[in-house]
């Protein structure tokens, strides 16, 4: 096995309420939902209406721009309602559940076996291809293009994230059915990132058809983002693809199967939550049967995925359609008095401003609160701490917020995408929304070059 | 306090869009968000945040100025007594330096934080707290014989020239407090410099004893004098350099309480270690360099008691760390503060025309800070070009 990268930049931001590991089959929520903006960029062409009948595996919409990528139905039963955000935008095709499974059937065999269109073709149509992701500007991958290589990161490093080593647990065939699915996609490797600080699963120790590389370090290293500027970075031209080791486990049951496995397990997290264990699921289930009587109180925030990057949902929401965590933090609506001076023993700061420096193991219950008002850049040297990256994060946010796309290319944009940068906007003391005004340089640029 | 949370709730309606006090919107809101920390959550990207915004920043800068707040009141205190050949007590030179300092803070502040109003009110925007700063700076670097109308005038330009001008906090060039200081420099020399600005009374014509002066350790080195003396003929030792019981501004001249200062700073993470250290640094080698080639007694003071002298630890610690006008690159800080303790020497030594070069050094360089920072970037760029190609 190659050498360990280590990685001192970055930050463990240490939250109360890390899911136990115990896996608890929920039971099964009465709606489920595929989310158009769980993938950026995607313009959603309807095909199921509601009332009609729908299978696993059923298409539901299709990309209007790139009709070939289609998005499936997780369970069978009836398309409910198809709801609508600002603008008519779509937000979520809800399914009511009929309990039955009844599943469309899709190519099966041995990937080794199968060309790259039959995989390709495979994937699209069962509605797995977007679990494909591309880089630079994280949306999904395009089926036409070759990547110079694709990246897992067998390890997640977010705050409460969950334990992979958990997670992929007797999942071995099924994962490496799927690296060798991948395998056909890519004329480069399959690169596989572990976490260096404890043996990894024998899911990956035992993987063949990957390159293996061992990490260390504080969050960002689980981001696959700083995994591939390590290894490889990107540059301008290049593609890298990126998919997530749940996915590819779900990859390789589509080929053993012949149908689209939507069962996930997601890490029920969070200070509010009164058992935070893992639980099996399917893809986009309402979160209702998992929330029930199980919050330490009313007034919180729900996230689908973690509280960096994750999205927020309502009590009735559904689960994104890749996150493998759920998190509940209490919501920040108070004020308090003259907060500023307070020596602040329970707030978390990475810096030393606050006294709870004196208390570096405590576990914090932090709320959503912004904890003061925007203001424009004022402090330097902060970002840099925590992007483990080759990169001037404050000069790339500064270029895209002039609209200057030569700099923005030049400064890198191409390497990052949202989650890489999370942790700026986290510690700015400036307050300033980091991820939207990526997003937004990301697709000020791609609009440019097509 | 959930009454005064109450108050301000019921009272709140009356600058909101048509209320009848819209027009102080931000006014009010700079005193809201000043007593509580507003309920505003977090609406896009990361769901939870710091806890450290723009007001605690600024708290702990003005915290860490307080040792050397308190040393300037005492030294006010400490020569006006020994310029009149009185032995007061500690609590009676506390007591002077403080009907003198006070004002000056007061002006300051109210004047400082009016014309942010004013602005904030014009731009419909929200107040900043970087004034929280400047106005404890402002009073730091003043000779404490200075007219409070020149303190006023002094903070409206800084404000007005330094600041917003250029679009506000964070979009300045040049260090605000700084502004306010080299405007008054170079508007009432005859109140900035001199023997007689820096012992609280003198230039007010107070009876002093027999022959005292209240030439400062620089100016009287500007002479080429080769002994350092105080006001009344004792010789001043580097000691009495270090912990500052020597004329100057009111804040600059004990370096121990403004090492006490750069130690809040560094310790919290509020000022960058690397612009103060190099800052130092860049002092020490120029004066090692003059000190080897010294031609004359000025080229012939120890490197390391130009360290001590004037305000070179002073603009070392707090001026030049100003993030907004200083570099932002991190390896750019390292030049940054280099060539200001370089240049500040090499000013201070070799002008004749101004013994106080820390000031115009960091001016010189909040203005070639942009230049260094574009230089470490484009080697970013050039590096990331350089790797496509060798893909390629």
């Amino acid at each position: 096995m190659s050498e360990i990268i280590k990685i001192r930049k970055g930050l463990d931001i240490k939250l109360k309420g890390k899911a136990d590991k115990i896996f608890i089959k929920a039971p099964r929520s009465k709606t489920y939902a595929v989310k158009p903006i769980d993938f950026h960029s995607l313009t959603p062409k309807i095909v199921a209406k509601p009332c009609d009948e729908v299978k696993v595996g059923s298409v539901l919409f299709y990309d209007k721009y790139r009709p070939e990528i289609k998005y499936t139905s997780p369970v069978s039963g009836i398309v409910q309602t198809i709801v609508r955000g600002e603008r008519r935008r779509i937000v979520e095709v809800v399914i009511e559940d009929d309990g039955k499974d009844t599943a469309e059937s899709f190519l099966q065999g041995d990937p080794g076996k199968l060309t790259r269109e039959q995989i390709a073709e495979n994937l699209l149509e069962s509605g797995l291809w977007p679990v494909i992701q591309q880089r630079p500007y994280g949306i999904v991958a395009a089926p036409n293009d070759v990547p110079k290589a694709i990246f897992i990161s067998g390890f997640d490093t977010a705050p409460l994230a969950p334990d992979y080593d958990f997670i992929m647990k007797d999942t071995e065939e099924d994962f490496q059915t799927g690296i060798d699915a991948l395998a056909k996609l890519t004329d480069g490797e399959i690169h596989l990132s572990l976490d260096a600080s404890y043996p990894a699963a024998k899911t990956y120790t035992n993987a063949k058809n990957v390159v293996r590389h061992l990490f260390k370090g504080p969050h960002p290293t689980g981001n696959v983002g700083i995994q591939i500027h390590k290894i490889s970075p990107i540059n301008k031209d290049e593609i890298y693809w990126t998919v997530k080791p749940q996915d590819v486990v779900a990859i390789g049951k589509l080929f053993k199967t012949g149908k689209y496995d939507p069962n996930v397990i997601v890490a029920l997290s969070g200070s509010e939550v009164k058992k935070p264990v893992y639980y099996k699921l399917i893809r986009g289930a309402q979160i209702t049967p998992v929330i029930e009587d199980n919050l330490l109180k009313e007034n919180v925030r729900l996230i689908s995925g973690n509280v960096l990057t994750g999205r927020q949902i309502s009590n009735e929401g559904y689960i994104g359609f890749s996150d493998s965590q759920l998190t509940v933090i209490p919501e920040g609506d108070h004020y308090e008095f003259i907060g500023w001076v307070l020596p602040g023993l329970k707030k978390f700061s990475v810096s030393k401003t606050y006294l709870s420096w004196l208390t570096p193991n405590r576990e914090y219950r932090l709320d959503t609160n912004l904890s003061g008002g925007e203001r424009p850049f004022v402090m330097t040297g902060e970002y840099e701490k925590v992007v483990p990256m080759d990169i001037f994060p404050v000069q790339l946010l500064k270029s895209i917020i002039v609209d200057d796309i030569d700099k923005m290319e030049q400064l890198g944009i191409y390497e990052v995408i949202e989650e890489d940068l999370a942790l700026c906007e986290f510690i700015c003391a400036s307050k300033t929304p980091v991820q939207t005004v990526l997003r937004q340089g990301l697709n000020t640029l791609r609009k440019e070059l097509e | 306090m959930s009454a005064l949370r109450r108050y301000i709730d019921k009272i709140k309606p009356n600058v909101e869009e048509g209320g009848k006090f819209h027009l102080f919107k931000s006014t009010f809101e700079a005193f809201e968000t000043f007593l509580f920390v507003p309920n505003t959550v977090t609406k896009s990207g990361t769901h939870i945040r710091d806890a450290m915004d723009m007001k605690r920043t600024m708290f702990l800068v003005v915290i860490a100025m307080i040792p050397a707040l308190l040393f300037g009141i005492w030294n006010t205190g400490y020569h006006h007594f020994l310029a009149l050949g009185i032995d007061a007590s500690f609590w009676e030179m506390i007591w002077y330096g403080f009907i003198r300092v006070f004002p000056i803070i007061v002006v300051s502040y109210v004047v400082g934080l009016g014309t942010e109003f004013v602005f904030a009110q014009i731009r419909g925007h929200e107040v900043a707290e970087g004034f929280l700063v400047s106005g404890m700076l402002i009073p730091l670097v003043m000779p404490v014989d200075v007219p409070l109308w020149m303190v006023a005038l002094a903070t409206v330009f800084a404000v007005i020239i330094g600041k917003e001008v250029f679009g506000g906090v964070g979009m300045n060039i040049l260090n605000p407090a700084l502004t306010a200081r080299a405007f008054l420099f170079f508007a009432y020399p005859s109140q900035m410099s001199g023997d007689a600005v820096w012992i609280g009374g003198l230039r007010r014509g107070m009876e002093t004893v027999d022959g005292f002066s209240g030439a400062t350790i620089l100016g009287q080195a500007a002479q080429n004098n080769s002994e350092f003396v105080n006001g009344i003929g004792e010789a001043y030792s580097s000691w009495n350099m270090f912990l500052g019981n020597i004329p100057g501004s009111i804040g600059e001249t004990s370096t121990l309480a403004i090492l006490l200062g750069a130690f809040i700073l560094i310790a919290t993470g509020v000022g960058s270690w690397k612009i103060i250290f190099s800052v130092f640094a860049g002092g020490a080698v120029m004066g090692l360099l003059l000190n080897t080639f010294a031609v004359n007694e000025f080229m012939e003071v120890p490197f390391w008691e130009h360290l001590l002298l004037g305000g070179f630890a002073f603009g070392a610690v707090f001026m030049a760390t100003d993030p907004v006008s200083a570099t932002q690159s991190e390896r750019g800080k390292w030049i940054y503060g280099f060539l200001i303790g370089f240049l500040a020497i090499l000013i201070r030594v070799l002008n004749p025309a101004y013994p106080e070069g820390v000031m115009l050094a960091i001016l010189l360089m909040n203005v070639f800070a942009p230049l260094i920072d574009h230089y470490v970037v484009e080697n970013n760029i050039r590096k990331r070009l350089k790797r496509a190609k060798v893909q390629a």
